[in-house]
């Protein structure tokens, strides 16, 4: 099972900038225990999300035919604290995009406060570097589906997103 | 073309950005594994923000050769062999090998390549 940490795109323009939101609920069994009475969301699964919002742009950018991976937080810097009942809006943008990788700045924005900001570095692995097998393209067609990526996605030019004929 | 100290200030800047180090840390001799803790992946960082800054193409391989320092041909029992180094020096004619000549274990290599070995790299794409 995909372990889901964003809850839709809102804005996907192929190939160079999206926008994502995860919204924090107290039903997320982690933040019964960090901390117990003041439930925070680490950072560190706000990076997660800002990985899952800037991968499946690189990804969709180089058409899923290799394995986008979090190889590098370039950076990342973090202002005040996500808790229960925030909605989190990841705006990820392609800072510059190459067979072999991608480097992308994402930002956490909570109401009109930013919340965080990063840049990450993904490595795109192919068959033969630690990959079995890219995806399985009825799993990955529905998790992009949930994400309404073919619903709001548009191409460099305006255009609709196709959906992948896998 | 610019000149050495404009090129050594693009790459400093490079380097803050890609290894989180203070710009105080990236002086000309300072390592880029030993002193600047430079790791592999961030090779791979390094050289998008060098050739995004300098409008440069670099191969895979051309600043850190670790296809030769992994090869059975150029490596034995740990040593990189004469044949190995002359591989080094055809590929990276723009770092200093000289220290490493003199112990040339693998292991050692990570602590060769200077930040103004960059510099020179640089410079050498830049007149290319």
């Amino acid at each position: 099972m995909r372990w889901f940490w964003i809850d839709r795109f809102d804005e996907f323009v192929r190939g160079k900038r999206a926008t994502a939101v995860k919204n924090v609920s107290l039903a997320e069994e982690h933040l019964h225990d960090h901390f117990p009475g003041v439930a925070i969301m680490p950072n560190s699964l706000i990076v997660e999300g800002m990985a899952q919002a800037a991968g499946l742009l690189v990804a969709d950018a180089i058409e899923f035919n290799r394995r986008v991976v979090l190889a590098k937080v370039a950076a990342a810097e973090f202002y005040f604290d996500a808790v229960p009942g925030d909605t989190i809006r990841f705006v990820a943008e392609v800072i510059d995009l190459k067979p072999t990788g991608s480097l992308t700045k994402v930002t956490s924005t909570i109401g009109d406060r930013l919340q965080g900001e990063a840049e990450l570095f993904f490595a795109h692995l192919g068959p033969g570097e630690g990959v079995p097998k890219l995806f399985e393209p009825e799993e990955l067609l529905r998790w992009l589906d949930q994400m309404h990526i073919y619903d709001i996605g548009r191409d460099e030019a305006g255009q609709p997103l196709a959906r992948p004929d896998w | 073309m610019p000149s050495r100290d404009e090129i050594f200030d693009k790459v400093k800047s490079a380097l803050v950005d890609a290894l989180g180090v203070d710009e105080d840390d990236v002086t000309p001799n300072a390592t880029m594994v030993g002193d600047l803790g430079a790791e592999s992946i961030d090779f791979l960082d390094i050289v998008f923000r060098l050739e995004k800054t300098f409008g440069i193409k670099i191969s895979r391989g051309e600043l850190f050769p670790e296809d030769v320092l992994s090869s059975s041909e150029f490596v034995t029992d740990g040593k990189v062999t004469a044949a190995g180094i002359a591989a080094l020096k055809a590929r990276m004619p723009f770092a200093d090998l000289s220290k490493f000549e003199a112990n040339p274990s693998v292991q050692n290599f990570a602590n060769t390549l200077t930040v103004e070995d960059m510099v020179r790299y640089v410079q050498s794409k830049l007149v290319a």
